[in-house]
């Protein structure tokens, strides 16, 4: 499943160039330690978190996941969403808690 | 035998908007010289945290990186405070990082075991009052 399937499926806002969300989901992670995503999140998956800053798309770009979900109802602040759409890093918005919103996505993606 | 590819960057100290640009700018110039995704993700990651490590503590510093045909080589060059215990250091969880980087997300404890982790080899040279030098390399081939 695409990312778009999946944000248009589970109804999440999608921040950023329509052509970054085209890439298939291969696994979910959530994480919040930035050096932990770094280290263990697998290239190709859903980082769910709510670390909503910069530095978490600098680490979603260099660890190559497929889109960073922001959980809890969280926006990426301005800086966020600048550096996402430089680096076409897709980024999601999802309301509902962590677990709840990977549990969701790895339905939907039958992951 | 082709030229080496050379780069060299500049990385502010303390200036977390800008940390990653230099391994952001790298990772897409192997990307382009067409390096498979698995050694342009463990060149992305190894150099990330090293230039993270050089924004938190090492009060910026150069990065100067060497592209060959068989090899990613980086060197992470700071004249920061230095590493007391570099043993230490590498242990995961192990961090000196202050309250206000943690709350960024960063200072777990994990940078340079994921230098380690990702790197195929993987030099420290630190004295302290003096700074430190990192030299990574990742094979291509």
């Amino acid at each position: 499943m695409t990312i778009e399937q999946m944000a248009k499926a589970l109804g999440y806002e999608m921040i950023g160039e329509s052509g970054t969300f085209s890439r298939e989901i291969e696994s979910v992670y959530c994480c919040d330690l930035l050096s932990f995503v770094m280290g263990r999140a697998p290239a190709g998956s859903a980082w769910v978190t709510v670390m909503g800053n910069v530095n978490a798309v600098a680490v979603a770009r260099l660890a190559d996941v497929a889109c960073v979900v922001f959980a809890e109802g969280v926006r990426p602040d301005q800086d966020a969403i600048e550096k996402a759409g430089q680096n076409e890093v897709a980024l999601l918005c999802s309301p509902a808690p962590v677990f709840d919103t990977a549990r969701a996505i790895a339905e939907a993606a039958g992951l | 035998m082709p030229e080496p590819i050379k780069m060299e960057y500049d990385v502010p100290g303390d200036d977390f908007t800008r940390a990653g640009a230099a391994s952001g700018d790298v990772k897409s110039v192997l990307k382009k010289l067409g390096l498979s995704s698995e050694a342009v993700r463990k060149v992305a990651i190894s150099m990330y945290e090293g230039e993270i490590n050089m924004v938190i503590h090492g009060g910026g510093g150069k990065i100067y990186v060497e592209i060959t045909p068989e090899a990613v080589r980086m060197s992470l060059v700071d004249h920061g405070p230095g590493i007391k215990d570099i043993s230490l250091a590498m242990q995961e969880g192990w961090s000196t990082a202050p309250e206000s980087v943690r709350n960024l997300g960063f200072g777990a404890g994990m940078g340079l075991p994921n230098m380690k982790k990702y790197s195929d080899h993987m030099e420290i040279h630190s004295v302290v009052g003096e700074g430190t030098t990192v030299d990574m390399t990742v094979q291509v081939i």
